[in-house]
């Protein structure tokens, strides 16, 4: 059964219509890759999910229409977002970072601690002094602080060392046990570690649906639908 | 070296006011994007207010003035908090529209203050205590400059612990880095944004009040003068900084004070252009940009 539902979902941004009538679901549990060429609409696919961008189209979650809500409300209702440019606020401390986060119920500090133990060291460090991979781990630990049942995350591994692509790609696979992950990722190596199933954009559109084992299986379809060779095994 | 004195602790004095004025200003500039042509009137309300109640209560001169000024600031607040949910509220995202919507009820509340009270100054409640001197270094001081000065520096104190040690200070610290992200955590910012009004309005309010103290009458014009200065004191010190706000707003009433006297009486506006025009030139981002602590 499909936890999170979109439908027909557009999005115009100036005089271009990035996306063009965007439809896919995303089951409950595990981990969704929304995958797709450099500039096909993935990151504004999540964007609008969000109500970051004017968008049209419906968005639920669990049968709950989330489109007409802003995107505090959209967040409340448990979707927890991972930003692509990771968007700590640079000024405040790790640990002011993580509180500013909290939405009632108990935090869960513990998991964050032991995903991120580093986090727990420097937090009183300004999260603008810290490096990109440990501004990553502040962005993912915000949005597993709370109870939510759907993870949007947007290019965890952007720009990362090797070392730290593995670290968050262990974080994921672990976010993952507790709740539904929508991943926009670049990285096929990750995508094969930690996806069930998959999504892929062009031009604005879905362009193929499936399981992760089923399109990384196969190099042409990779190569045709991303433009990249296979083998991320 | 008396002289030197005077003049910096008057400078003080002026400093401080323009902080009430530009801590408000910064804020809302740097959490919400707004520039408000009406924060002005909120001085000349402000003062007004206080100037009408001190005219309905009894007691000396101290007590009215206490009581006055509070109910003068809690004006202030509320009708910056009102201003916030009818009118800005609506055209967030609509920078034109909101520049036209608070120059126009800047010349609105003006304009009321006028029609209602006249264009004539009115003599303002200060205490006798107020108006004596104390000697410092030789200079005979007005002790409301000392009023002035512990009032911006309790308001600055405040507004650093509200900022540091509070939720909504770390919503609004946030906010005025990254507005969208503190959305994207289910934090509804607008609240935030209502709340910073709130305490623009009650900080210009203060001023208005502590202007009526310097000058001793409240006039129309009042809040018209003091909001340029503070403009100026906000491109200084960088929007969405409380402490650069703080240092621009002495900087700037320190040279003020120092060129009228020293260069030639009228000159100390032109020192301050002069001013902001080398910071724009070396630092156009201001003193401590975007950063609200």
């Amino acid at each position: 059964m499909a936890l999170l539902r979109v439908q027909d979902l557009n999005v115009h941004l100036g005089e271009s219509h990035i996306l063009q009538g965007v439809s896919f679901e995303v089951p409950e549990g595990g981990v969704t890759a929304l995958l797709g060429r450099n500039g096909v609409g993935k990151t504004t696919t999540l964007r609008a999910m969000m109500g970051l961008v004017p968008r049209r189209g419906t968005v639920s979650l669990a049968g709950e229409e989330l489109t007409r809500l802003p995107t505090h409300a959209i967040v409340r209702r448990g979707v927890g977002y991972v930003p692509e440019d990771r968007d700590v606020f640079a000024g405040l401390s790790v640990d002011e970072n993580l509180r500013l986060a909290e939405r009632g119920g108990t935090p869960r500090y513990e998991l964050v601690y032991e995903l991120f133990p580093e986090l727990k060291i420097r937090g009183a460090q300004k999260a603008g002094t810290l490096s990109g991979g440990q501004q990553q781990m502040v962005a993912i630990a915000r949005a597993l602080l709370n109870d939510n049942p759907v993870l949007l995350v947007d290019e965890p591994t952007k720009g990362l060392a090797p070392l730290l692509v593995t670290e968050v790609a262990a974080a994921l696979e672990r976010a993952a046990e507790l709740t539904t992950v929508l991943l926009v990722e670049q990285n096929l190596a990750v995508v094969a570690r930690v996806a069930q199933q998959v999504v892929v954009l062009d031009m604005g559109r879905v362009v193929h649906t499936g399981t992760a084992a089923e399109l990384l299986g196969d190099p042409a379809k990779v190569r045709s639908l991303l433009g990249v060779h296979g083998g991320s095994h | 070296m008396s002289t030197f004195v005077l003049l910096t602790i008057t400078g003080l004095g002026l400093g401080a006011m323009y902080f009430l004025v530009a801590s408000g200003l910064s804020l809302i500039y740097g959490l919400m994007g707004v520039l408000n042509f009406a924060h002005g009137a909120l001085i000349t309300v402000g003062a007004y207010a206080t100037w009408w109640m001190s005219t309905q209560v009894g007691g000396g001169q101290g007590t009215k003035l206490l009581v006055a000024a509070v109910f003068g600031i809690a004006v202030g607040a509320v009708l910056a908090a009102l201003i916030e949910l009818v009118l800005i509220r609506p055209l967030y995202q609509r920078p034109v529209e909101q520049v036209l919507v608070t120059v126009g009820l800047a010349l609105v509340l003006n304009a009321l203050v006028e029609a209602i009270w006249g264009f004539d100054a009115r003599p303002f409640p200060v205490p006798s205590w107020m108006i004596d001197t104390t000697t410092v270094l030789g200079a005979s001081i007005p002790n409301d400059r000392f009023v002035e000065i512990a009032a911006a520096v309790l308001v600055l104190l405040g507004l650093n612990a509200f900022l540091r040690y509070t939720r909504y200070g770390l919503i609004i610290r946030a906010g005025v880095e990254n507005r969208a992200m503190v959305t994207a955590l289910g934090i509804d910012v607008r609240k935030a944004f209502t709340l910073v009004f709130a305490i623009g309005g009650a900080a210009a309010a203060l001023a208005g009040v502590l202007s009526g103290v310097y000058y001793g009458v409240v006039d129309p014009g009042r809040g018209t003068s003091l909001l340029i200065f503070a403009f100026i004191v906000v491109v200084i010190g960088g929007f969405g900084s409380i402490g650069g706000t703080a240092v621009a707003a002495v900087a700037v009433g320190l040279i003020q004070q120092y060129a009228n006297y020293y260069a030639s009486s009228g000159l100390g506006d032109l020192a301050v252009v002069l001013l902001l025009a080398i910071v724009l030139l070396l630092k156009p981002e201001g003193l401590a940009p975007k950063v609200a602590h």
